[in-house]
């Protein structure tokens, strides 16, 4: 326990000093995509429940804090809560009848409604279409109280709203609920048996991991100032399947450790056009294949024969 | 000319006709993803990929060595199913005895470095096949091309012929039982490991062989099979995985659901097989011919 | 005397991590029936699907027709001709009743046509066009054993043929039992029914906790009945 205190410890450290190396978008997109992957992770490593249409709410979030912020002009604050409260109602509908059908169906199912939700924002007037929402302004947050426009000072923000997504989460994961979820994971019929009504737990998880989702989509369309098409296609639930993954699934900090790798990954291989796709798609089946526990749990599992012999 | 409900009958069948070709294509990847999926427990997400390559297939082998669309129908999956022969023997055989997820995420892995590669080589905007049967006829309500009728009943022909393979043949007995019961099955003598690396190899080249019937009415490019997966995605939820037959009514049945939306709400028509799977949810959650698994 | 067709030495066997089978010795000669006996757990269904090679980790010694089939893998294993009806009888619903019957491949020359089987089940005549799992409990063993004879396998691995059937019927595979014995076959039958067994067996071996703990051959069954009786807690 101490460790892990130590740990983040260390960690909040080098997040608060992280600007100072490195460059500040870089870090808050990193920032979004990791809140984005412990959402999903949420999910699939704490309910069982694997999401491959995860796109939908985070792109979705960010069409509706564009437009809460620009065309009705109002306060940021207002366009992140419309981002949470949208998408998590969207995660309601999608949520009820995808859980409806279980294990692979529930992911065909969640890939085909957010391939709908991505068809709907090519069409929909408010998206913008293939332009997307352009020039978000980056109003004052607080009534004026802090100006975001520096993007050292709108870090500060995005790392506080990470924490408290990540806190969220960690929470939920160590509550009665998130017992309760684990137990349905592990064993449906005997969690119905026990009397745990398992389609409403699971259900209150998809619509929590959907609302934290929106979270991270309406903090980048902020920090990015627009929200495109891109971040509701099918190739972003398969990139935060695969943060997850990379980082390993069940273990609360691996979607931050994927998240930063793989965004890292696409900065250095942007240049390389289609190769991003390529590599992507090899690093699924090497950690398929040889890796299922992905970084971190990997690390642990080191980390424990070591101790042990 | 008569009218039906405001709609001129050439746009009318016009529209019938496309979505009766969209189904032929639904009809032939719904069933090699079920036939797949039944033996091997793995949504194959590649098959979207095995599509494109048959198109692609049959343009290089008519580029570059000049062989004929009537012989590409036949080689071009046979290339493609080999491939896919490969790939279940040096990938995928390794997943079984994993979660059902874990197949999803190794074909989609397989998909992105397929799709990438070809993209990187050939590009996104695509190539055009030449028509193979220019030319069609006059049925007075409307123009018929020759190509896209032929496509129509070869799609049903290749279907029909796959469902009398399952439920008719000695090799389809096989499958069927070892559906059900792999050990058992191979506990009476027969290679079990085998008959499923055919399976997938039978499966693919379906997918290829679809894929060739497409190029000529399709740009020929390395994405054509991205978006199409995943609407057969939803065709195999919305009919269930359990019935060949079942999978063929579904397919055929949604591609002309979305022709008639297109006639008459056309801003709907992309997400109306969406609509269907979340009604069908709704009211009959194992699909239309599926038992719950 | 006939030569040994099946040799079992030290067979030990594993469902996973538990340890079933913890060194089992037992042989059957040419054209002999025997059975298994013992308890509910003792290990007879284990041996059955360790001899044809459906379990994840077996070790020692199996060695049939003198082959050594230890290490192979089950498909093979059927090959060498030995044929396997479980318990659960393994009746297929997506075939039909025909379909079923025709199911296992033919191994070698010698088997029953597929009239003579028709001959033989008279009731899977009738319903042969029927799926396989529509059939009643009885015609579904009937099926079950009927579908082995076929493929020309000299061994039979019967795993209790006469499990919650009616008296009628478990006199009548008693019947069928006793007529394919009198074709030549090898049978290796698993029973909880001691008096069944005893009506057709020419020996019995006993099994208690994953071994082999007697013999006792047909013949000395009346002199043995109590020690039976007491292994299988009857």
């Amino acid at each position: 326990m101490t460790t892990q205190r130590v740990g983040y410890a260390l960690l909040i450290v080098l997040a608060l000093v992280a600007p100072t190396f490195a460059y500040p978008v870089f870090l808050m997109k990193a920032l979004c995509f990791a809140l984005f992957a412990c959402a999903f992770n949420l999910l699939l490593g704490y309910a069982g429940l694997m999401s491959f249409g995860h796109a939908m709410f985070f792109g979705m979030a960010g069409y509706f804090y564009g437009h809460v912020v620009k065309a009705w002009d109002m306060a940021p604050e207002l366009g992140l809560l419309a981002g949470v409260a949208g998408a998590a109602l969207l995660g309601l509908v999608t949520g009820a009848l995808a859980i409806r059908r279980q294990g692979i169906y529930f992911a065909m199912i969640t890939l085909a409604f957010a391939q709908m939700v991505y068809f709907f924002c090519i069409q929909a007037p408010f998206t913008g279409g293939e332009d997307g929402l352009q020039g978000i302004p980056r109003k004052a947050l607080l009534g004026g109280l802090i100006p975001i426009k520096d993007d050292k000072v709108l870090y500060y923000v995005v790392l506080a709203i990470f924490l408290f997504g990540y806190a969220t989460i960690y929470r939920v994961i160590y509550s009665p609920f998130g017992q309760v979820l684990k137990a349905i994971r592990d064993n449906e019929q005997r969690a119905l048996s026990l009397g745990y009504e398992a389609d409403r737990y699971k259900l209150l998880a998809f619509v929590l991991s959907a609302g934290l989702a929106g979270l991270a989509g309406a903090t980048k369309a902020m920090v990015q100032q627009f929200a495109t098409l891109t971040d509701v296609a099918a190739s972003t639930s398969g990139e935060v399947v695969l943060m997850a993954l990379v980082g390993g699934l069940g273990t609360i900090i691996g979607p931050v450790v994927g998240a930063f790798i793989i965004i890292t990954m696409q900065n250095y291989l942007a240049a390389t056009g289609e190769f991003v796709l390529v590599i992507q798609g090899a690093i699924f089946v090497v950690i398929v294949l040889a890796f299922r526990k992905g970084v971190v749990g990997e690390l642990a599992e080191w980390w424990k024969r070591r101790r042990a012999g | 000319m008569f009218e039906l409900l405001g709609i001129p009958p050439q746009a009318l069948f016009g529209q019938l006709l496309l979505g009766l070709i969209n189904g032929a294509f639904y009809a032939m990847l719904s069933l090699g993803l079920a036939v797949i999926f039944g033996m091997l427990n793995v949504i194959n997400f590649t098959h979207g990929a095995q599509y494109m390559m048959g198109a692609f297939a049959a343009w290089l082998l008519l580029g570059i060595l000049g062989i004929p669309f009537w012989v590409s129908l036949v080689v071009a999956p046979v290339i493609v199913g080999l491939f896919g022969i490969v790939l279940e023997k040096v990938l995928l055989k390794r997943i079984y005895h994993l979660d059902h997820l874990y197949g999803f995420l190794l074909t989609f892995g397989l998909a992105l470095v397929i799709e990438g590669l070809f993209q990187w080589k050939w590009g996104s905007s695509g190539a055009p096949y030449p028509n193979p049967i220019p030319g069609g006829f006059n049925l007075g309500f409307m123009f018929l091309p020759t190509y896209r009728a032929f496509v129509v009943v070869a799609a049903l022909v290749i279907c029909l012929a796959t469902w009398y393979g399952i439920e008719r043949t000695r090799l389809g007995a096989y499958l069927r039982a070892a559906t059900e019961n792999p050990t058992l099955v191979r506990a009476f003598g027969i290679n079990v490991p085998r008959l499923i690396t055919l399976t997938y190899g039978l499966g693919v080249g379906l997918a290829a062989l679809a894929g060739v019937l497409a190029a000529p009415i399709q740009q020929v490019s390395a994405l054509m099979g991205v978006n199409l997966v995943l609407v057969v995605f939803a065709v195999v939820v919305i009919g269930g995985m359990g019935s060949i037959m079942g999978s063929i009514v579904t397919g055929f049945g949604l591609g002309l659901i979305e022709g008639l939306t297109k006639v008459f709400y056309p801003p709907a028509s992309n997400t109306v097989i969406f609509v269907v799977m979340a009604l069908v949810l709704l009211i009959k959650p194992a699909g239309l011919f599926g038992q719950t698994k | 005397m006939a030569e040994t067709l099946l040799k079992v030495a030290g067979l030990q066997a594993w469902y996973g991590e538990s340890h079933i089978l913890h060194g089992v010795d037992f042989e059957i000669r040419r054209g002999e029936l025997v059975t298994l006996l013992g308890r509910n757990g003792a290990g007879k269904t284990t041996t059955l699907r360790s001899i044809m090679g459906i379990l994840g980790k077996r070790t020692g010694s199996i060695a049939f027709d003198s082959k050594e089939t230890i290490g192979m893998s089950s498909d093979h294993i059927a090959r060498l001709g030995i044929a396997y009806c479980p318990e659960e009888r393994g009746i297929f619903s997506s075939l039909n009743v025909d379909e079923n019957l025709r199911l296992p491949p033919i191994v070698k020359p010698g088997g029953l046509s597929i009239e003579e089987i028709y001959r033989l089940f008279p009731n899977l005549l009738e319903r042969r066009y029927s799926q396989g799992t529509k059939l009643s409990g009885g015609e579904q063993q009937m099926l079950a054993i009927g579908r082995i004879l076929r493929t020309g396998a000299d061994l039979l691995l019967l795993d209790e043929p006469t499990e919650g059937l009616a008296p009628v019927i478990v006199q009548r595979i008693g019947e069928i039992i006793r007529q394919l014995k009198s074709r030549g076959f090898t049978i290796l039958l698993v029973e909880q029914n001691f008096h069944f067994a005893a009506t057709v067996a020419d020996r019995h071996y006993v099994m208690e906790d994953g071994h082999v703990v007697d013999m006792v051959a047909s013949s000395d069954v009346q002199q043995s009945i109590g020690k039976l009786q007491t292994y299988l807690g009857v």
